[in-house]
């Protein structure tokens, strides 16, 4: 984890710059070393802004939605995974990227990419029900973990272990991996993050976001429930808190008469976790810790967001919107 | 001796003209129930060549982009993708991958305006024919199927419903063409309700009962025989007849490989309880299949629904191929309408009934084939415009039933389909 800035105030989040895509967008990362924020959009590409001068480069190479990015931790690459089943690596700071390694990785659509803390591997998986090991700086297979039966929505790595995985499905299976025995070591119950409408025939929900504590002591496993109509988008975001090595559930964090699903968590420091949610009542950062189930903080962002990452500096914060706008808040005081 | 009827319901009078005879006749042909089948020769025809209809209705509105029609790349396509089918030149949504072995068996018409997005409607009209209005009712395609289709000496209902939940019973979906030829629904696929003895009668204690109850129709029939006494009966002899042939509604009687085949979900064994149906001559079978109403995260419910749809539907098809019945059996995927090219907030798409995609195979289409056109990024038809009206009349004229004719109810013709509709005649063959 960043060192904890000293001005940051979650309180006094504002939004401070947005860049405008022609598209809807998807996912959003900044690379690690804190030069460039990307974006993928509903027209299949990428774009990369210079946060320095706002520069945008558009990066193409996906036959559909590119619904993970992630980067190796040097920040020499940038890993795109999309609908297509491909992952592709570019060269983060290239004046034009173009696609470097393309591999036919899985068999429809990859949701999600994690990076290891030593930065060795990359972990993809999607709606082949297949976790896949990659090494991340030369794009051959280290291995793959069978076992989930649904679609695998989440994937992350441990912060300070790279031999621990964790994954979750639609299913709300949330599994803990030990990657050198290629198998499950424990399972987190998290029922309450899966709806099945008997009406609709439908199953809906899933584990959508994990983030662990930097000093490994919570977990936070994250979604939505009370989906009354998950057909017509009538449901709250849930973020479920747990003792790491108990696995007791410490907090079912909710946000109340917020109709949102929660996309992406990490935590800012070793107890405050910070969630994007988006949905029919728009888009916000929403601030738990293990101490209670209400918000600490809630920060209304001004549209439907879809995805959520930190800068480096650990002060802005980029969100990836529906209404083509890429966004940066900054949890600080707003500058004169 | 003749029977007067009290009600002098033409009903059950011989039809004025008759239909059978070709199935089309050119000229408008009145369909009058039990008179229909009067001719023998017209019945051993239809006998040898007995048509029937599976309609597979995907409830709330399936998405023409993510099935029929994708757009991939383009500002409405989502991350969709399309793939080849069996027939050269033909793209599907990479959705369905069984279903795209099959297409040589299925003939897309992706022209579809029916300028609805309501619910209601759209569902009353895809399978009516007709625009909803307080006017009047019409019957649904599966009564207009059992009525013309049946053969009278049928012993079993013409027009079957499988629907995943629900309490059963008859459909109100046979309008002036009256109960008979209402929907008998199989709800969870589970065979039609009150068709076992309860545990206190015996079988003989029934047939005793039975026996009095003909006795008294009997006497009663020849002094007061109405239309309503004529369905009353024929509702003792159907159920009769349904509880002695109950077997024909019980998967169970399948093979446990063919139910490894179709799966074990609800929809597998619907479709599979289908060809068990239709294998038995029923006239029309009409499978649910839900739910896509997906104004919320639609990529991911149309892959979850068609997942489960798309194996058991290419099984279906392709059995019915390789049982030499895709030559008599007219299959229909329908929808209330599709759903809009723009994607929403939230990854959802709504209601939209001005461009969207019907899926049919088998009987008397062209297979392998798709008619009309949407423009590049699906949001207006460009060729071939059709709607409701004309499918209507195309599943008719498919299955050789002449749709500009008519029902003679109460000495009313009353017209098959809509008269501003025709059939779809590029894709008939």
């Amino acid at each position: 984890m960043t060192e904890i800035p000293a001005n940051r105030d979650i309180k006094q989040a504002n939004v401070t710059h947005q860049w405008k895509h022609d598209r809807p967008l998807i996912a959003c990362r900044f690379d690690p070393l804190g030069r460039y924020v990307f974006a993928s959009s509903e027209d299949n590409s990428i774009q990369r802004w210079t946060l320095a001068d706002e520069a945008k480069v558009s990066l193409q190479g996906h036959d559909s939605w590119v619904f993970a990015l992630e980067h190796s931790l040097d920040g020499n690459w940038t890993v795109s995974g999309g609908g297509d089943g491909r992952l592709i690596w570019w060269e983060t700071a290239s004046a034009e990227p173009k696609p470097v390694r393309t591999l036919d990785a899985h068999h429809g659509w990859i949701r999600t990419l994690a990076v290891s803390p030593d930065g060795k591997t990359l972990a993809s998986a999607g709606n082949d029900h297949v976790i896949r090991l990659w090494n991340i700086q030369e794009g051959t297979p280290l291995g793959e973990l069978h076992g989930h039966e649904r679609h695998v929505y989440c994937v992350r790595f441990h912060p300070t272990d790279s031999n621990i995985l964790l994954s979750g499905d639609i299913m709300a299976s949330l599994k803990q991996w030990d990657l050198a025995k290629e198998a499950v070591s424990r399972e987190f119950d998290c029922k309450s993050l899966h709806t099945y409408n008997s009406g609709q025939k439908v199953d809906f929900g899933g584990v959508r976001a994990i983030a662990v504590s930097p000093d490994g002591k919570y977990l936070a496993a994250g979604g939505l429930h009370k989906a009354s109509n998950p057909l017509g988008s009538v449901h709250e975001p849930l973020d479920l808190m747990f003792d790491w090595e108990s696995q007791k559930l410490l907090q079912s964090c909710v946000a109340e008469n917020i109709r949102s699903v929660i996309w992406r968590q990490l935590f800012l420091d070793n107890k405050t976790v910070m969630a994007v949610s988006g949905g029919t009542s728009g888009g916000f950062l929403h601030f738990w810790t293990p101490e209670a189930a209400k918000e600490a903080h809630q920060f209304k962002l001004p549209r439907l967001a879809r995805d959520m990452d930190l800068h480096s500096d650990g002060l802005q914060v980029a969100t990836a919107h529906s209404d083509s706008q890429l966004r940066i808040t900054k949890l600080a005081k707003k500058e004169a | 001796m003749a029977i007067k009827y009290t009600c002098n319901n033409n009903e059950h009078q011989f039809a004025r003209r008759t239909f059978l005879g070709g199935m089309l006749t050119g000229a408008s042909a009145v369909v009058g129930g039990l008179g229909a089948f009067a001719n023998p020769q017209a019945y051993a025809k239809l006998n040898r060549d007995q048509k029937r209809i599976v309609v597979f209705n995907m409830h709330g509105g399936l998405s023409q982009l993510e099935s029929w029609d994708p757009k991939p790349g383009t500002d409405t396509g989502g991350p969709t993708r399309a793939i080849a089918t069996s027939v050269p030149g033909i793209h599907i949504a990479d959705t369905l991958p069984h279903t795209a072995k099959q297409m040589h068996n299925l003939c897309l018409v992706r022209s579809v305006n029916t300028r609805n997005g309501d619910h209601g409607k759209g569902r009353y009209m895809m399978l009516t024919g007709r625009a909803q209005t307080p006017a009047a009712d019409y019957p649904e395609i599966g009564a207009v199927a059992a009525k013309t289709l049946n053969p009278p000496q049928s012993s079993l209902p013409g027009h079957i419903r499988i629907t995943p939940g629900g309490s059963g019973g008859r459909g109100n979906d046979s309008a002036y063409l009256g109960p008979k030829y209402a929907s008998i629904s199989l709800d969870g696929g589970k065979p039609p309700q009150n068709t076992t003895l309860p545990k206190s009668v015996t079988e003989a204690g029934d047939q005793k009962r039975n026996q009095f109850r003909q006795f008294a129709n009997t006497s009663f029939l020849e002094r007061r025989r109405t239309a309503m006494t004529d369905a009353f009966t024929y509702s003792y002899e159907q159920a009769e007849q349904l509880m002695q042939q109950r077997d024909i509604f019980d998967i169970s009687k399948e093979s446990e490989k063919d139910a490894a085949r179709y799966g074990t979900h609800d929809f597998g064994r619907h479709c599979l309880l289908a060809r068990r149906l239709l294998e038995n001559n029923i006239s029309f079978v009409q499978v649910s299949h839900s739910n896509y109403d997906t104004h919320n995260e639609n990529f991911n419910f149309h892959l979850e629904q068609l997942d489960e749809f798309d194996s058991p539907f290419a099984t279906f098809v392709g059995d019915l191929a390789d049982r030499g019945m895709l030559e008599s059996t007219l299959i229909v995927v329908l929808s209330e309408f599709g759903r809009t090219p723009r994607i929403n907030d939230r990854y959802g798409r709504d209601h939209w009934g001005n461009a969207w995609s019907v899926a049919l195979g088998g009987c008397g289409v062209t297979n392998g084939a798709a008619f009309g056109a949407t423009n590049e990024n699906g949001t207006k038809v460009v060729d071939g415009e059709i709607d409701h009206r004309h499918l209507f009349h195309t599943y008719l004229a498919a299955v050789g039933v002449d749709p500009t004719g008519s029902f003679d109810i109460g000495g009313r013709d009353m017209l098959m389909a809509d008269p501003e509709g025709h059939a779809i005649k590029e894709i008939l063959v």
